[in-house]
């Protein structure tokens, strides 16, 4: 039999900080004091919180123990579905830590600042010919940022045409911050459903699209995995009303090289370089979420934009048709350097990370669709999706199935999303993931299902090499504690 | 190219499987009218060791420490970060892994957060924190929204000396939903004059900087009085946390919602981002928060572990009528302060705090000494406002060629304010550093 990832070892235990330390202990050189106390009203000053005291020594324990209770693209596979956990090079950290990247402060006169503000612009137009826009911001912090930015710029556009516009389209199959930025700009989302073959039919779009409604989100390709056939149709449909198309790229790792978004009716596009681009997502971040426009929606991009004054750049607010500011300084730096590097150590090579990872995820489709049901059996983009409708009658769901898979060393996918498919298991294998593992990974999750039919319980009650087990977490909700010694 | 491992064998036995008779084929679900028809052209591909050579010339071009004293903080703090919690920051089973929607195995990003929203909750006298927001402007963007939600009124006061760049930023997210922004004037003293705000009916939310701009205290139990028992929400914001290890914290002043940016505590400052929004605010409020909350709960064994909780708040669940469309936060920027913050300890904050204080004063004292104005009295903590004499902006530009940046030129922000500048001092500069600044600025 083979040898799964999945082991037991000795795992530490860890209190929380706040039950460990005594006063008077210290986890940082203090600064020299070369300077006297000065004078202090000391009406206006306060105890001080309650940290406790420690040593750097107990401060460095505690954190790697609890990096061992964690799961990284670096411990194993992880094919979360529409999250795209391909490996994070590590000469990207390198450069991203570069002391003059690092320690620069964003309001340095623009004379001191010529290497960070090269490198924005110069991403900004590697960004802009890898998805065929024309004019980018990478002022935007995650992806939910760049769908508010759109829809910003939605506002605007319809603003400056002195329309009011209440309602965007959007997709079950899109994203599920799409509808929570369409209601930050005031928008009301209005539902469409995806046809029989996963995608949107034009004529559904025809039957909704109104001069009441600013646009469209979609999601290309969409979270089943399908690249949106009819987009140029519904593109067209939708700009005949005089509205816009808005495209959510969280997928984009499938059209490196391969759909030039504006040839196809896409008038801003949300990119989301902790995806696509390489850079770690962190446990929850930071990202970064560039948005990227057609020429005739330059105008209302985020302010500053960089402005190149021959090869010599500064940053400018002059343009006042922008949406504004949507970050304190200029987006995530740290993120823009990784997201650089590695288009540059890719070059040309995108286009085969896309091939791959499309190649990755038709792969294993095709190797466990004898196992699970495929939710449409058709060939897909980079992920796909299953049901768990083959294991109903075990009485054995998704969620049993893939805390199982966790015994046996794999993240598992991502679970009941989109909504559309009962049951859902979306696997994202992504282009990093190599052919023994991607093998692994199916004869893991045959196994799963072998056990199912074997032993319920075993599935139940799983996982059980983890360092805590299912967890309660209607109670955590009921009950909320959310801070040590808080609650109740 | 060594993240793709496929070997032309591999590539075509996985083909044979797919049953596509070649990697283009793949895509034969896209209409042939939406392919792209032209390759990327695209620079590289770089070796490690080129791009190496590249990124560090850049990098060369940037004015940073040691070869640079920036006297610069407005919102981004210079501040010595320990060796041990870069490196800590570099466990790549915290930095590689997803948002932890699976607990069972991401208990340590899990409990680091957990730990995290004890620390701000405490550092700022705050109920409860949240996971973290995208940085200190997106965070009182955010504040402004939730008080509006709770109080159900569009109508905010806004301090004219809280972060001019994160009055933008609030514009920028109130316009499209019509709120009415009333801005606060400043009083001669450097802090916010609060006389407009006699009643405060009709306000969702009055927001307040302390330190403020001009790295002012301001009397927030005033403002706290005043919201005390009305429908308004009193929101305390900062751009720089450290004050809070040395002055009054907000929640022990009347705030109910108190947020700002974390960058100061042991996150680099990367040109102004990542950063770290903090949000925290009383317990009343917590259903209506936006972002992440990382709760107590036990396992079926009874074991203590942690999970996302109150997830009915957010956009995955509740779609359109979510707290917010926040989803990836500043996860790692969270863990990163933690760590700061557990390195610093009760003992070492307050230390730390009073250092900043007293090196600026002595700053202060010193220019006072030799002939600067100080314009505004009120107390500080690591920056303060000087006025220098017409013409200063040549003396200012002879310094950037001495590699001496003497503070950002507040005329930009403030047009009323000509020759005013702000300076910060923090730990990272020494009583000699400072004296070189004095004389140079002395010298002109």
């Amino acid at each position: 039999m083979k040898e799964f990832a999945g082991s037991t070892g000795l795992v530490l235990n860890e209190p929380l900080l706040f039950e460990k330390g005594k006063k008077g202990r210290s986890g940082i050189s203090m600064p020299r004091r070369d300077v006297e106390f000065s004078e202090l009203d000391e009406t206006l000053t306060g105890n001080g919180p309650n940290f406790p005291d420690l040593s750097e020594v107990e401060v460095v324990r505690h954190y790697t123990r609890l990096s061992t209770w964690n799961f990284g693209v670096d411990t194993g596979m992880y094919p979360l579905g529409s999250c795209t956990m391909k490996y994070n090079p590590k000469t990207n950290e390198r450069q991203a830590a570069l002391p003059g990247f690092a320690g620069a402060h964003p309001l340095l006169p623009a004379a001191l600042s010529q290497g960070a503000l090269k490198v924005m612009l110069e991403l900004e137009r590697l960004l802009a010919e890898i998805t065929g826009m024309d004019a980018v911001s990478l002022q935007p912090a995650a992806g939910a940022h760049g769908e508010l930015a759109g829809m910003l710029v939605f506002h605007a556009y319809h603003k400056s045409k002195g329309s009011r516009r209440s309602k965007i389209i959007v997709p079950d199959t899109a994203h599920g911050t799409n509808p929570a930025s369409v209601a930050l700009c005031g928008y009301s989302p209005v539902n469409v459903k995806s046809n029989d073959r996963g995608v949107l039919s034009a004529d559904t779009i025809a039957a909704v699209m109104d001069d009441e409604t600013a646009g469209i989100m979609v999601t290309n390709p969409n979270t089943l995995g399908f690249f949106e056939e009819n987009i140029r149709e519904i593109a067209e449909i939708v700009h005949d009303k005089g509205g816009l198309v808005y495209a959510d790229g969280a997928n984009m790792n499938a059209m490196l090289g391969i759909v030039s978004m504006s040839e196809v009716g896409i008038d801003v596009l949300h990119l989301n370089l902790h995806k696509t681009f390489s850079t770690p997502h962190g446990g929850g971040g930071p990202g970064a979420g560039p948005i990227c426009v057609r020429k005739h929606l330059e105008p209302y991009l985020p302010t500053p934009r960089i402005v190149d004054d021959n090869g010599k750049y500064h940053l400018s607010y002059d343009f006042p048709s922008s949406i504004g500011k949507l970050h304190a300084f200029y987006g995530n730096w740290g993120i823009i350097i990784r997201a650089y590097s590695y288009i540059l150590s890719l070059g040309a090579d995108l286009k085969k990370v896309s091939q791959l990872a499309v190649l990755n995820a038709n792969y294993i489709k095709e190797k466990l669709k004898d196992t699970l049901q495929l939710a449409y059996d058709r060939p897909c983009m980079h992920e796909c999706v299953f049901s768990d409708k083959l294991q109903a009658p075990l009485k054995i769901t998704t969620l049993d199935m893939v805390k199982r898979l966790i015994d046996y060393g794999f993240h598992p996918p991502t679970i009941y999303f989109p909504l559309v498919v009962h049951g859902a298991i979306m696997i994202e294998p992504t282009e990093t993931e190599c052919k023994e593992d991607l093998d692994l990974f199916v004869d893991a999750f045959k196994e799963v299902v072998r056990e199912a039919g074997e032993d319920t319980e075993r599935l139940y009650k799983a996982p059980w090499r983890t360092k805590v087990r299912r967890l309660d977490e209607t109670g955590a909700a009921r009950n909320p504690r959310l801070t040590c010694g808080g609650g109740n | 190219m060594r993240y793709l491992p496929h070997t032309e064998e591999d590539i075509a036995q996985m083909l044979h499987v797919t049953g596509a008779s070649s990697l283009d084929d793949l895509f034969s679900s896209i209409p042939e009218d939406c392919r792209r028809k032209t390759d990327l052209v695209l620079p590289g591909p770089l070796t490690e060791w080129e791009l190496n050579e590249m990124m560090a010339a850049l990098a060369q071009s940037m004015a940073v420490a040691p070869l640079y004293k920036v006297f610069l903080g407005a919102g981004s703090y210079e501040h010595h970060i320990p060796a041990s919690v870069s490196y800590l920051l570099g466990r790549s089973e915290f930095s590689t892994s997803y948002t932890p929607y699976q607990p069972e195995i991401s208990q340590g990003t899990l409990q680091a957060i957990f730990e995290y929203q004890t620390f701000v909750a405490s550092l700022l006298g705050m109920d409860v924190a949240n996971a973290s927001l995208y940085d200190g402007a997106s965070a009182l963007a955010e504040a402004l929204l939730m008080a509006a939600r709770v109080s159900g009124l569009k109508k905010v006061a806004v301090s004219s000396l809280i972060h001019p760049l994160y009055r933008r930023v609030i514009s920028t997210y109130l316009e499209p939903a019509e709120f009415e922004i009333i801005e606060l004037p400043f009083s001669a003293d450097g802090t916010t004059d609060l006389s407009k705000l006699e009643s405060t009916e009709g306000f969702g939310a009055v927001a307040i900087q302390s330190p403020n701009f001009f790295g002012c205290i301001e009397n927030l139990s005033a403002v706290g009085n005043l919201t005390r028992d009305t429908q308004t929400l009193f929101i305390a914001s900062f751009t720089e946390p450290l004050a809070y290890g040395l002055y009054k914290s907000p929640g022990s002043q009347g705030a109910d919602i108190s947020c700002g940016e974390g960058q100061s505590f042991g996150i680099a400052q990367s040109y102004g981002g990542p950063g770290l929004g903090m949000l925290a605010c009383l317990k009343r409020y917590v259903r209506s928060m936006p972002g992440r909350l990382v709760g107590q709960t036990e396992d079926m064994d009874g074991k203590r572990g942690f999970v996302l909780t109150l997830a009915t708040r957010e956009q995955h669940i509740r779609r359109e009528k979510a707290t917010s469309n926040i989803c990836t936060n500043s996860g790692l920027c969270a863990v990163t302060a933690a760590m700061y913050m557990a390195s610093l300890g009760g003992s070492g904050i307050r230390e730390l705090a009073r250092l900043n204080y007293d090196k600026s004063e002595y700053l202060k004292k010193e220019l006072r000494r030799a002939g600067f104005k100080i314009p505004f009295a009120a107390a500080t903590f690591n920056e303060f406002v000087v006025e220098f004499s017409p013409g200063f902006e040549a003396v200012y530009k002879r310094l950037l060629d001495r590699k001496l940046v003497a503070g950002l030129p507040l005329a930009v922000y403030y047009p009323q304010l000509p020759n005013h500048y702000l300076l910060c001092v923090t730990e990272t500069k020494t009583k000699k550093d400072i004296d070189a600044l004095v004389s140079e600025l002395k010298r002109g």
